[in-house]
Formats: C-alpha cells, structure tokens, sequence
C-alpha cells in the first residue's frame, strides 16, 4: 500500500511540476431566443505552473468549439443526358454542425500529426467516415466537399493565430457562433502544447439552448405534430380573414 | 430586424420575409394561384431549408388563398358546387400522388423528379397559355374589340353522363371531366408541393369552358383544402412547418393578395393570362437552367437519420 502510493507520487511529481490549464467562459449557456443573431464567446485562461517554464520551444494554445455531431449524406452531381443529377452519394456516419479551432499559430508548425491523430483536433480528424471508400470511387473527395461547403456556411472555421497569448501564460480567443446555430451542448477543448507536443488539455460545455416562443414553438411542433399543424391552419385562416376584412373596412 | 426562426433554424431579415410574402401574396391574388410554385424556390434561395420551405410554403399559400376567396366571394367569383367536385377529385388525385412520391423517394431521384415535373408542366402550361392569350389579344386590337366567343362548345364531353346544373359558371356538363381534372392536379401538387392553381385555371378555362370570371375564385376555393392538407402532413410526418416563418409570409401575403385582387380586376383578361403565362414561363426556364448549367458546386450536404 505505502509502496504504491510512493509509486504514484513518483509519477505524479512530475506531471504536478508541469503546466496546468486554468480556463473560464465568458458565458456557458447561449439562449436562442427570437431575435437571435449569432453570438461571441470569450474564451480565457492561464497557464498555472509550479516550476518556471521547461526548456523545448514556446509554450502553444489551440482552443477548439464542436457543436453536436450528425450523420450527413454528401451528394456529387454529374451529367446524365444533359441534365446535372445526383449519381453518386456518400454517407458520412458522424459531421459536427459546428467545429471552430483556434490557435496561436500555423497548426501544422505547433502540431504534431500522430497529436492531432490522438486528440481529433483539425476538422478532418473530427469528421467520422468509415467505410466510405465502399459507397463510392474519389470518396476521400466528398470528405473534402464537405469540409468546403460547411466553411463556405460559416459553420467550419479555421482561426490560425486567433488566439493571443500574453508572456506565455496568459490567453484569449473569441469565437463568434453564427445565426445558424443548431440546439445542443458545445464542447469547448483548450490545448497546451510544447514543441508540437500536447503537454495539457482541459474541457468545458456550452449549453445552447432555444428559449421562450422559439422554445415553446419547438416543442409544440415535436410533441404535438398534429396540434401545431392546426393551428397553423388557424393562424393562417385569421390572418387571411383579418386581412380581407380590414381592407374592406378601409374602402368603405 | 433579424428573427430566429424555430423550426428552420436559422435567422433571416424579418422584413424580406415580409416582402417576399407581399410579392407572392400579390401575384396569388391577381391571378388566382396559390404561389406555392414562387415561394418555395425563393425560400430555399434565402437559406431555409428545403423540406421546411415545401411545409411553411404550403401554410402561406392557405392564407393567401382565403384571403382571395373572400376578395373573390363579393363579387360572386366562386363557383362552389364545381370546387366541390374539383375539391373530391384533388382528394383522391393527392392520395395517388403521395403514394407516387414515396415511391419516387425510395428510387432516390426524387429531387431530379420534382425539378423535372417543374420544367415539363409549367414550361407546356405556360407556353400554351401564352399563345393563346397573345393570339386572342391581337385579335381583339384588330377586330377593336372582344371577339364574340360562343359561351360554351359543344362536343364528345358533352354526351357523358352524370350531368350536373352549375349555375355560376352557367355550365351543364357531366362531373367526370372536373373530377378528373382534380384528380390530376392533385397527383401533380402531392408530386410538386405546390397547390396546382396555375394548372387548373388554364384547365378550367380551356376544358371546362368555364368564364374567366368564376376561375380565379373557384380555383383559390380548390387550393384553400389541398394546401391545409398538405400542411397538416408535413406537420405531422415530418415537423417541417415553422409557424414563425409562416407567420411573417402570411402577414406580407395577405396584404399583397388584397392588393393583387383589386389590380387584377381592372386587367383584361387577354392581359392576366399572358402575364401569368410569362411569369411561369419565367419559373419554368429558370429551373430548367439549374439543370443544363454545371453548377459550381457538384456536391451537396444534406442531413439524415441515424
């Protein structure tokens, strides 16, 4: 017993003499209410240490968000008789909505690939697509597409050199999370990294969710399918009544 | 002013959606069709996501619909007893189209099937109605007036039986053409989620023989059912419908269709059937022109079910 807690004293010595990640949110709940429009989140912290900083390069930070993950079906168009239609698709078993990371430099300069590999950093590593190869030729291709066509959204953003980092301990980032932000938890990762190496990495949530009528709309129209379509046959049946009345009233 | 709509999710100019809601609102009202064929394109062109433009389109055209209905009701546009029977042949017509749709679905090329009903349908409907309407125009500025039209001409439709008194058309003809006629525009609107009004004028005016005046209302009365249907469907089989975003169509539209109605009166005839030919001439072309064109991104994302 007392060798075994020797043992991990030992171990744990060193670990307890590196860098630590202390990090806080400027807020971890994001309500999307009906006049949302998008929203930034600060994010900071420090580098907490026991010993002066080691020796092996400059201290790094990568700050990654990642908005829950869906399947998606990527789809390429190709020429049949004339016309452009689908001829090939290719199902991806797992895409985030939303994947920002950011960073204090180039990521391939302060990252290592097999670090990368290990923690699922850039988006390609995020991505989950197994077995595609199956589905279609070029399928590496569609990966990309998909990659492309988020960026293009805005939902995908790389933000190289977007992270200040002041007398190596102290950092900051924000990142704004578009309008067309998807309900869910928001998986906040902060990295240390020491020549290319990930020395520390600390993880927070981001709650986002939809709130008041934009709330009650929702779950009206999951719970209740049948009662929300109705009543938007009612809205719809007033408002056109309303109108022709009022204008009615009004030439007369 | 930026509003977060709840069910598209995603947040959009609450006064474009406005706009866009008075322009089709006020097209609806002018020439008797739902719009569903204009505002389903221009929803997906601002960002909304398809299924759920097919679903809130549908919602906006029931609004605009009975707000013309009414426009149209005092000045004893509708003919109900001929939307009745148009009204039980879209029924049935709808139940086949939704079972074709699934089918379609299950193919996998139900997009490129839709995109082609577009092209095919409104490119014939639009270009027959533009040549007949352009030739009657310049007849009438040559002769210097409207040519006397024979009020309706007899033939083999005629001799069918089930005949049928329909007093505000002044027609008395078997129900089996309108029913037919219903049940073809309701395969096409379950096919092409819209509501099918710029198919059935032409076909009320052309194969029914039925004046110009008792169309528009007849077939808005037509449309105010297929598309509350619709609507409740998609609610409940796939929870498309955003009431926000129907709200701020309806709002625009029923204004526009008010406006529509009171212009569309003071038009010729000739005048609002070559313009309705036009405009969906116009639909027609640009549609056909997304699928000749290589579009500059092959590829395409699109959620799916675990």
């Amino acid at each position: 017993m007392i060798r075994a807690v020797a043992l991990y004293l030992l171990l744990a010595l060193p670990a307890a003499a590196q860098e630590v990640i202390v990090a806080g949110l400027s807020q971890n709940r994001v309500s999307i209410t009906a006049d949302f429009d998008g929203s930034e989140i600060l994010i900071y912290g420090a580098v907490k240490r026991e010993a002066p900083p080691p020796e092996g390069g400059p201290i790094e930070v990568i700050i990654t968000v990642e908005g829950p993950s869906t399947p998606v079906a990527v789809r390429r168009k190709g020429r049949v008789a004339g016309i452009w239609v689908n001829t090939a698709s290719v199902r991806i078993d797992s895409a985030p909505s939303f994947y920002a990371v950011a960073s204090t430099g180039p990521l391939r300069h302060i990252l290592s690939d097999t670090e990368n590999l290990r923690h699922g950093i850039t988006i390609d590593r995020v991505i989950r697509a197994i077995g595609i190869s199956a589905e279609a030729d070029r399928s590496g291709e569609f990966v990309e597409a998909l990659m492309r066509v988020r960026t293009g959204e805005g939902r995908y953003r790389v933000l190289e050199g977007k992270v200040e980092l002041t007398e190596d301990t102290l950092f900051r980032t924000d990142i704004v999370l578009p309008s067309n932000l998807t309900e869910g938890e928001y998986k906040v990762r902060l990295f240390l990294l020491r020549a290319k190496q990930v020395i520390a990495s600390q993880e927070r949530v981001i709650g986002v969710r939809k709130e008041g009528l934009e709330r009650f709309l929702f779950n009206l129209a999951q719970e209740r399918p049948l009662i929300y379509g109705l009543l938007s046959l009612v809205l719809a049946a007033v408002a056109g009544w309303g109108a022709s009345t009022a204008f009615r009233l009004m030439r007369a | 002013m930026q509003l977060y709509l709840p069910i598209a999710e995603v947040s959009v100019n609450a006064f474009l959606i406005l706009g866009l809601g008075g322009i089709v609102g006020f097209l609806s009202g002018m020439f008797g069709v739902g719009g569903g064929f204009l505002i389903t394109p221009l929803l997906f062109f601002i960002g909304v996501p398809p299924a759920v433009a097919v679903a809130t389109g549908a919602n906006q055209v029931v609004a605009s619909s009975i707000s013309g209905v009414l426009a149209q009701l005092r000045r004893k546009g509708v003919d109900f007893t001929m939307g009745t029977v148009l009204l039980v042949g879209g029924v049935i017509g709808s139940a086949i189209g939704v079972w074709i749709f699934a089918w379609m679905t299950r193919r996998g090329q139900v997009d490129l099937f839709v995109q082609l009903s577009y092209v095919i349908f409104l490119g014939l409907i639009g270009a027959m109605m533009f040549q007949e309407s352009l030739r009657s125009l310049l007849q009438s500025r040559k002769s210097g007036g409207a040519p006397i039209r024979r009020a309706h001409v007899h033939s083999w439709v005629h001799g069918l039986p089930f005949k049928m008194k329909f007093r505000a058309s002044g027609l008395y003809i078997s129900v089996i053409p309108p029913l037919l006629i219903g049940a073809s525009v309701g395969v096409l609107s379950a096919i092409m989620g819209v509501g099918g009004g710029f198919i059935l004028v032409p076909a009320m005016i052309y194969l029914l023989g039925m004046p110009t005046k008792v169309v528009i209302g007849t077939s808005l009365f037509q449309i105010i059912f297929v598309t509350a249907f619709t609507t409740v469907m998609h609610a409940v089989t796939s929870q498309t419908v955003d009431m926000l975003l129907a709200l701020l169509l309806i709002l625009g539209g029923v204004v526009g269709a008010q406006i529509g109605t009171r212009v569309g009166v003071r038009l010729k005839a000739e005048q609002l059937r070559i313009l309705l030919s036009l405009l969906v001439l116009t639909v027609s072309l640009r549609i056909a022109i997304d699928l000749l064109v290589m579009p500059s991104e092959l590829y395409s994302v699109a959620g799916v079910l675990p």
